[in-house]
């Protein structure tokens, strides 16, 4: 007989760290194969290079830190290079992708201390890198194989209402006949790995429904006073990397507020920056740098906005 | 019957094993430990000296202060020694050692007044309950006379009883409601009578339906009284849970039921008061469930304070080869200790044997919120713990430190598997003594 001796509770609910990466890597799984349908096998390239070098970079930075390194395991640097390359245009070179995957690891993640204590979303600030880094491949957008264009670059949905002022049907961004990011394209998909999420509790519902909705409603406004200079509010939902942001990228536990009043003011806001951003701004989409906005003020809304405790004065 | 239930909480699987068995009175050991501190407050004074001969029922320790309690022998025997003992909380105090003489068991006089319990006034209350050292046997063993003396500027309206019993495993108050059901029912209403409460309630959880049928059939005739089932949730029996779910209010931060007009006293207790007031015995004896996957026979046993656990568990038939973890209590509080060979104390709700821990990797904190979620009383506990790892004592404080009930469900649902409550208790612990330094 040899009894542990150790502080309550005795017993545990089966949720774990490596559970939650990896049905969040499922929930992703069946908008990345349809990335490989619409933009064929390069596609996956894009895929396996930024995670094999998220996994690769996490592993010798663990070792570097002296960290164990067995935490390179857990499925959050797999799950930061699945999402980076979802938000990366099918053409673009292998080894840009990899060095926004070891951007996103390395500055985003490990330098600022690892798993859980990163301010930005680490695959956004991959993407916003490359961005600014190379602006030219990360805005070339090749034709979906679905949509039958003979062209060697188009525009996306976005782009081309943005610069041309046309209107993608809803029945095509809906199942992903368009061109975009290897994750922009089917909001179909993305919804249903998204309620996967929400039914198994590993995100936060109040997360996608305040993006979606104050996107709605903040476009909804503008799309009423002038129904021909706006985009309508279901084109917005529909179209660029909406989805893909507000179900997989604002809802990361690390970047997102634990306070009520916070998720709130945090997805509302980026909503609110969507918006602005895609149609006031310079630029035909928005998602990456409203949700890197807003994460910055998650340490403070935490900070100040906690709930307020049983039989506290209200 | 009105239904009800909490928010908050968690619903961990429920292990109630010893349900369906009934309550078995087990037989009198050879030997008693009983220690002089088995209450929240000061510890009792020694009555009795080595070699001193002690009927049942004799009072051994009197209580040291207003918030104490006396101690009882549990047997007829001869006291061996007086000497520190282990705890099941790690601490060691007093104990008076007990042989058990052979022959017939004698009982000694009850030290307070018998009368028919109809003509029990609310100071006959408070001297039985204090002077058979009766304490709150759902776990905070906090004296019952004082409970039930609130200050008079803060009248009590509603009592609750509390057969909520939301600790996965333990099933003594099922029982005990199941098989006595009128006597818990006579000390309730002996207990709205002393602190003039207007309303009871009876608050079970719908794993057992039965108990809450069996009382509904009793209060049925009686206009203040209402049966709550409540949807079984872990920790609806603590104080604070129960009074927020059944009576809507919110017992101020730092305060006591009392502060809302409320008094919640659970079935055990009221069990042992009707013991103490029609029969005479004080609280020598409670319904122990001993019960885990590595008990072949579950049970439920009226067992003597003062009995060891190691012979509860051989008679439960335990494999204490295959056990990794012995727990007094139940699964989400109570304390697992190093050796069997422990004292049934007055707080001992159950024993609880775990053949399959494992040891679980720790994972940085990822802010999901499970925890701040689930805590019933709303802490912040991702922030909480991260303020305690880094010492700082006052955002600490400010974000509830001192609220938190330890009921364990932060921990519970963790999945990056942090000790929180752990960590809870050791920012207690450092807080105090710092307070206690300056």
């Amino acid at each position: 007989m040899n009894l542990i001796v150790s502080s309550s509770p005795h017993i545990h609910d089966k949720e774990s760290v490596p559970k939650i990466m990896l049905h969040v890597i499922l929930a992703l799984l069946p908008a990345a194969a349809a990335s490989v349908y619409f933009f064929g096998i390069r596609a996956l390239w894009v895929m396996l290079v930024s995670i094999a070098t998220a996994e690769i970079s996490e592993y010798l930075f663990l070792l570097l830190r002296k960290k164990d390194t067995s935490a390179a395991l857990d499925g959050s640097a797999f799950l930061t290079g699945l999402l980076l390359a979802l938000t990366l245009p099918p053409s673009i070179d292998l080894s840009m992708v990899a060095i926004g995957s070891a951007v996103a690891i390395i500055i985003a993640k490990q330098m600022f201390g690892g798993f859980g204590a990163n301010i930005f979303n680490p695959a956004l600030v991959g993407r916003a890198f490359l961005q600014a880094a190379f602006p030219i491949p990360m805005t070339t957008w090749v034709a979906n194989r679905a949509s039958h264009i003979d062209a060697t670059t188009v525009a996306t949905p976005l782009g081309g209402f943005k610069f041309s002022h046309l209107i993608t049907a809803h029945k095509d961004l809906l199942l992903g006949n368009v061109a975009g990011s290897l994750g922009e394209t089917s909001a179909i998909l993305l919804l249903l790995g998204g309620l996967y999420l929400l039914i198994r509790k590993y995100i936060d519902w109040r997360i996608p429904v305040g993006v979606l909705g104050s996107v709605f409603v903040f476009d909804g406004i503008l799309w009423l006073f002038n129904s021909r200079k706006y985009p309508d509010p279901v084109f917005m939902l529909l179209a660029g990397g909406l989805m893909l942001g507000a179900w997989f990228m604002a809802t990361d536990p690390v970047t997102s507020p634990v306070s009520p009043a916070g998720i709130w003011i945090y997805s509302i806001g980026i909503g609110f920056f969507v918006v602005l951003i895609r149609v006031f701004g310079g630029m035909p989409e928005g998602v990456m740098y409203s949700i890197l906005i807003m994460n910055s003020f998650v340490p403070l809304m935490d900070k100040y906005l906690r709930q307020r405790m049983l039989g506290e004065k209200k | 019957m009105i239904q009800l239930r909490m928010r908050r909480g968690v619903h961990p699987p429920e292990g109630k094993l010893s349900a369906g068995k009934p309550i078995e009175e087990f037989p009198v050991p050879k030997q008693v430990v009983i220690p002089l501190s088995q209450h929240a407050g000061k510890p009792a004074t020694p009555l009795v000296k080595k070699r001193q001969k002690v009927k049942t029922g004799e009072k051994i320790g009197e209580a040291s202060g207003f918030i104490s309690a006396p101690v009882h022998s549990s047997v007829t025997g001869t006291v061996k020694t007086l000497e520190t003992v282990l705890l099941p909380n790690g601490s060691s105090a007093l104990a008076a050692i007990i042989a058990v003489d052979e022959g017939e068991e004698e009982w000694a006089e009850p030290t307070w007044p018998m009368k028919d319990l109809s003509a029990l006034t609310p100071e006959d209350l408070r001297t039985i309950t204090r002077e058979a050292g009766i304490v709150g046997l759902g776990g905070a063993v906090f004296p019952t006379s004082v409970k039930i003396s609130p200050p008079k500027e803060y009248p009590i309206d509603s009592v609750i009883v509390n057969g909520a019993e939301c600790e996965p495993y333990l099933t003594s108050d099922h029982r005990l409601m199941l098989e006595h059901t009128q006597e818990i029912f006579q000390a309730a209403q002996l207990l709205k009578m002393t602190v003039g409460a207007k309303r009871g309630y009876i608050a079970i959880e719908d794993n057992k339906r039965d108990a809450a049928e069996a009382f509904e059939n009793l209060v049925k005739g009686v206009g203040d009284w209402e049966v709550v089932l409540l949807k079984t949730r872990y920790p609806q029996g603590a104080e604070k849970s129960l009074i927020k779910v059944i009576l809507g209010r919110e017992v101020p931060m730092g305060g006591l039921p009392f502060h809302v007009g409320a008094l919640v006293q659970n079935v055990g207790t009221l069990y042992a008061i009707y013991e103490a007031a029609a029969r005479g015995i004080p609280l020598i004896r409670r319904v122990v469930t001993v019960t885990g996957e590595g008990v072949k026979n579950p049970s439920n046993f009226l067992t003597r304070i003062g009995t060891s656990a190691a012979e509860l568990l051989q008679a439960a038939g335990a494999d204490l080869e295959a056990a990794r973890k012995i727990v007094f209590g139940g699964p989400m509080m109570g304390m697992a200790v190093k050796a069997p060979e422990i004292p049934v104390l007055k707080s001992t709700s159950g024993i609880l044997v775990l053949s399959s821990v494992k040891k679980k990797k720790v994972f940085p904190c990822l802010y999901c919120g499970k925890c701040v979620y689930a805590c019933p009383l709303g802490i912040t506990t991702t922030r909480l713990v991260k303020y305690i790892q880094a010492g700082m004592w006052d955002q600490a404080k400010a974000f509830g430190l001192f609220n938190c009930m330890e009921c364990g469900v932060c921990s519970y649902v963790c999945p990056a598997n942090i000790p929180l409550v752990h960590w809870i208790r050791y920012g207690k612990f450092m807080v105090r003594m710092m307070e206690a330094k300056q």
